[in-house]
């Protein structure tokens, strides 16, 4: 392998290495990229566009696209910002999420960067579609009404709990969550324990029984906006480390 | 020079919002210093008495009277603000989005588990308004100037929101001010 | 059918196509065919056959049009509804044949003998209105010939009986039997030439890999899909990447609404195809070649197929192609099952590979890591057939047609208002106004140039050229004359591009559904200023979001022609004088609830104090 070279991230020189994406480049740095389809530990796919940035002008996604010596991208612009507020907004309304009843709420991705790109509300009407609740498994519950299809899921399970309980139906709008079962989740290998339930983002896939421990308030994005961690890191970095 | 005038309403809400207004406490008095209110649950006003400077929408649409007070509101106030989820996002109520008409009929009135309606009589009275289709944001029925998300708002959030507002800025909420819940 | 009657067809067919997880699809579409659906049980037979998770199969099932978890009849009418089809009088044939049927399109006959559903483009907009009667293509519809059509088919229980009569050329072929015309206009000295068999081959076999790659390369040969990559430079990527096992693949997917000129190459020049395919696969050292044709094209399959088998026979195919020791080549068929947006090559390569048709990451590409991971080349079926010819009379001969950025011909499908709709190999460069001279459509008021994901063209702008420094085309040309309604247009291509979303990416599978919405409030006179703004802020966003190409053109129809057609749109919408929302229609919100109560609305809409 070739050695480190930088790039640089809204005027930021940071360090990164060949093969490495654009978003853990930028991550590893403390420039926090939002993301809903893309966690740590699994394979990048660049599903909800979230993570569009400009690189070298180019519109890409930087979950995926691999960083380059010299390399330099824009992910602050208002231009990209507006596109994020819309593709969140998308999500919003192609699910039914009611946040004011949903456990996750909170601790929610797709609500986090909502808080956090300033959205007061939706600018597109809700699509409502009817989509299943599966309450058949003993331990884990799963609400279709809230799934973005992200697939952190899908590839949980199969990369990670070398599984594959989850999987996709269906084309286009009417793409839809499914199980590896003719119908309820019950009936496929899934466990309470498998790192698939709680790679979900949204209040899709949930444990039973373990609503609202955490009084409001004291919730992840009550407390500071999503990604705020990654960005703490690299004060901590900064002020301690060496400089790229 | 008389005092800017603010009206309000609940359509398809739960009257939280307007707790919420309330739940601004003392700050209250400081307001009613220095606004008048008008059309209001508050103040029991039914009819609009002139030109309001603010109106606050509490809840969605759900029904044609909905609509024609949310019209109203419009035609009466320079600036509207959808108050709270169900202004904003349509909320508990559209729930029933997912739902046909004469199903949740049924289930209201006729199936529900705690329903007694022997007779499976569905009221139908020409007083009581039709229901829409879906119930829909206020910002789907007219045209709406700011929004204001929670479910409620927290009584800070409307504070910041009507302050900004009487002294001519435009609402801008700070990262913990907006909540979907 | 009982559960152990399934697993016994399942077991027979998965039999023929082995246990790799890749022939998915092939045992897919035989299980569709034989039980009418991919049922729960047969769903569970093929997982445990190929050894993978019944999610993936069910994936797959749910993926592609033509393939269906629910039961369908035996036979199967597929209307093809696209804009030329909507033209020529779809909707009274849809009426014919729902009538004839009893019942409406989506729907099954209780007897379980028809399903009657719609379709995108079917490549047959010269002879529109069509439909699919299983594999059989039925054209030039109507009323009358769609209850002739149910009648024979109660009648005779068999579809092909249908043909009564055979379309030119190889149409007639004993094993293509089909009544689609060629509908050739105008064949040109490239594409449409050369005759000896072999010769192109030998002439390439006689030089290095790196030589042909360099004659491509001197031609200037661009994909003539419509992206217009170069050729050389794709095929010189795959020869360089590392690898044993390299892959070329013939992408003969054409989806694009309004294309049909692949079709008609592989009717009448499957041999040149097939040759171009082989020369790619010498040049940049594949072993194994795929051609990817597409669903609605099966009643050309056993022709192909018997083709190849010539070709093998002729040493054209197989160990040691034309005697060349070391180069072993042979080619498979690979059916696709129903969906547009495998002709998008990493989608296409999925679906060779028996997944859901979505597109990959790229990096990496095909050229370095392709179908099963190896190095793969996907060229469309006219690319090839240049190929062919450049080997054959040398790359001068095709830059001599041309330009300099686009050397060589073009084919084209011309279809709509024109008086002479078919294929025509045009030199590159030609304007837009002499197409039109030539296949009659002189009066047109809007072309529409390589249909729904590129470019909406008015009169204004005729003088443009058709290559790929202006109109970049796969080939479709829709035109559309003085009478037509543009708005409904763009809306019947959202239309296409909703069904088409792959669902992958977020701006493609929800923003298009958010944008025909609008669209269409605006068509409907619900329109106010702003959602025009709204719509061209949508519509970039799509664009500039989505992953693949098909989702960066689905706002096109829109985009395109919000900027060339804007005061169409403009005479559709005003602003509302107390600050309603025109788009909200109360009456049409209240229309189910004054059903369900029996009585029309009471109130007084201003009367409320």
């Amino acid at each position: 392998m070739s050695d480190r070279f930088t790039i640089t991230v809204d005027g930021r020189e940071i360090p990164a290495a060949p093969g490495q994406t654009i978003l853990a480049a930028a991550q590893a740095s403390g420039i926090y990229i939002p993301r809903l389809c893309h966690m740590d530990g699994i394979e990048p796919v660049g599903a909800c566009r979230v993570c569009t940035v400009r690189a070298n002008g180019r519109v890409v996604a930087a979950c995926t696209q691999p960083a380059t010596a010299s390399m330099v991208v824009q992910s602050q612009t208002d231009e990209l910002v507006s596109w994020r507020r819309q593709l969140v907004e998308m999500l919003f309304v192609e699910g039914n999420h009611f946040c004011m009843f949903c456990e996750k709420s909170g601790s929610c991705e797709l609500q986090g960067l909502a808080y956090r790109l300033g959205i007061a509300a939706p600018r597109y009407e809700s699509i409502w579609p009817r989509r299943e609740v599966d309450a058949s498994h003993p331990d884990i519950i799963l609400d279709r009404n809230r799934c973005i299809l992200c697939g952190r899921c899908e590839r949980t399970s199969r990369d990670l709990d070398g599984k594959h309980v989850f999987g996709f139906v269906g084309r286009g709008i009417h793409k839809r969550l499914a199980v590896n079962a003719r119908a309820r989740l019950a009936d496929t290998g899934a466990d309470v324990t498998d790192l698939a339930i709680g790679a979900c983002p949204v209040g899709a896939i949930l444990r039973k029984n373990r609503a609202y421990r955490t009084p409001v308030g004291d919730r992840p994005f009550d407390r500071e906006p999503i990604g705020a961690p990654v960005e703490t890191r690299a004060e901590l970095t900064i002020n301690g480390g060496p400089a790229s | 020079m008389s005092k800017p005038r603010i009206a309000t309403c609940s359509l398809a809400g739960c009257f939280g919002c307007h707790m919420s207004v309330l739940d601004i406490d003392e700050r209250l008095l400081e307001l009613v210093d220095v606004v008048e209110f008008d059309k209001s649950p508050i103040t029991d006003i039914k009819k609009f008495d002139g030109r309001c400077r603010i109106g606050l929408i509490e809840g969605g649409c759900a029904n044609e009277e909905n609509v024609a007070v949310l019209r109203a509101f419009r035609r009466h106030c320079d600036i509207l603000v959808s108050l709270g989820d169900c202004a904003t996002m349509g909320g508990i109520p559209a729930l029933r989005n997912l739902v046909p008409i004469d199903e949740c009929f049924r289930e209201a009135y006729i199936d529900g588990p705690s329903t007694h309606n022997p007779a499976k009589i569905i009221p139908r009275d020409v007083e009581l308004p039709l229901l829409l289709d879906k119930v829909r944001p206020a910002h789907e029925i007219v045209r709406i100037d700011y929004l204001l998300p929670g479910c409620p708002p927290s009584a800070d959030a409307i504070w910041a929101a009507v302050t900004a507002l009487l002294s001519d800025k435009p609402i801008d909420l700070p990262y913990q001010l907006i909540k979907y819940d | 059918m009982a559960s152990e009657d399934i697993n016994r067809v399942v077991g027979e067919i998965g039999l023929r196509h082995g246990r790799e997880r890749w022939r998915l699809m092939d045992i897919v579409r035989d299980v569709q065919e034989r039980l009418g659906a991919v049922g729960p049980e047969a769903v569970d037979a093929i997982a445990g056959w190929l050894g993978i998770a019944r999610v993936e199969v069910e994936g797959v099932v749910g993926f592609y049009s033509f393939l269906s978890s629910g039961q369908r009849g035996r036979v199967v009418i597929r209307l093809c509804d696209d804009v030329i089809d909507r033209m020529a009088g779809y909707d009274a044939v849809r009426a014919a044949f729902e009538g004839a049927l009893g019942v409406k399109v989506g729907e099954t006959t209780p007897d379980g003998e028809f399903t009657l559903e719609r379709t995108a483009c079917i490549g047959m907009c010269d002879q529109a209105p069509a439909a699919l009667v299983n594999d059989v293509v039925v054209t030039n519809l109507s009323s009358d010939k769609a209850r002739v059509i149910v009648r024979m088919l109660r009648d005779q229980k068999d579809p092909s009986k249908l043909v009564h009569r055979f379309g030119d050329g190889n149409n007639s072929h004993p094993l293509v039997r089909s009544m689609v015309e060629n509908n050739l206009r105008k064949a040109g000295p490239i594409v449409f030439s050369g005759q000896t068999r072999g010769e192109a081959i030998r002439k390439a076999l006689a030089i290095s890999p790196a030589e042909v790659i360099r004659a491509i390369k001197t031609s200037r040969l661009r994909g003539r899909g419509g992206a217009g990559f170069p050729t050389g430079m794709k095929w010189e990527f795959a020869r360089a990447a590392a690898g044993d096992r390299k892959f070329v693949i013939c992408n003969a997917d054409e989806g694009e609404p309004g294309t049909f000129k692949d079709r008609v190459l592989l009717t009448e020049l499957p041999d040149r195809v097939f040759a171009g395919l082989t020369i790619a696969a010498y040049a940049v050292g594949a072993a194994e070649g795929i051609v990817y044709l597409r669903a609605e094209y099966a009643y050309l399959r056993r022709f192909l197929e018997q083709v190849l088998e010539k070709r093998r026979a002729d040493g054209l195919l197989g160990r040691s192609v034309c005697g060349k020791p070391g180069f072993d080549f042979d080619i498979r068929i690979q059916m696709g099952a129903g969906a547009y947006i495998c002709g998008e090559e990493t989608a296409l390569i999925n679906s060779c590979e028996g997944l859901r048709g979505e597109p990959r990451n790229r990096p990496p590409f095909p050229a370095q890591r392709g179908y099963l991971g190896c190095p793969t080349v996907v060229n469309n079926v006219e690319t090839l057939a240049c190929v062919t010819r450049i080997l054959e009379a040398g790359p001068a001969t095709f830059c001599e047609r041309g330009t300099h950025q686009s050397s060589g011909t073009k084919l084209l499908s011309i279809s709509g208002d024109c008086t002479l709709p078919g294929v025509y190999e045009v030199d590159m460069g030609i304007t837009l106004r002499e197409v039109l001279e030539l296949c009659g459509g002189e009066d047109a008021a809007a072309v529409q140039v390589g249909g729904p994901s590129r470019e909406m063209v008015g009169p204004a702008e005729f003088h443009r050229t058709i290559d790929y420094d202006d109109l970049a085309t796969g080939g479709a040309v829709l035109v559309f004359g003085p009478d037509r309604n543009i708005v409904e247009i763009v809306s019947a291509f959202m239309e296409f591009f909703v069904h088409e979303s792959c669902g992958f990416c977020t701006p493609c599978r929800v923003g298009t559904v958010l944008l025909k919405e609008k669209l269409d409030r605006v068509i409907a006179g619900r329109g106010e200023p702003k959602d025009l703004e709204d719509m061209l802020e949508l519509a970039e966003t799509i664009k500039q979001t989505s992953r693949c190409g098909l989702g960066q053109a689905s706002p096109n129809p829109v985009l395109m022609t919000l900027r060339s057609f804007r005061p169409v749109y403009d005479a559709l919408v005003k602003p509302d004088p107390h600050g309603y929302r025109r788009g909200f229609d109360l009456q049409a919100s209240l229309r189910e609830a004054e059903r369900v109560a029996g009585r029309g609305s009471q109130q007084h809409q201003e009367g409320v104090p």
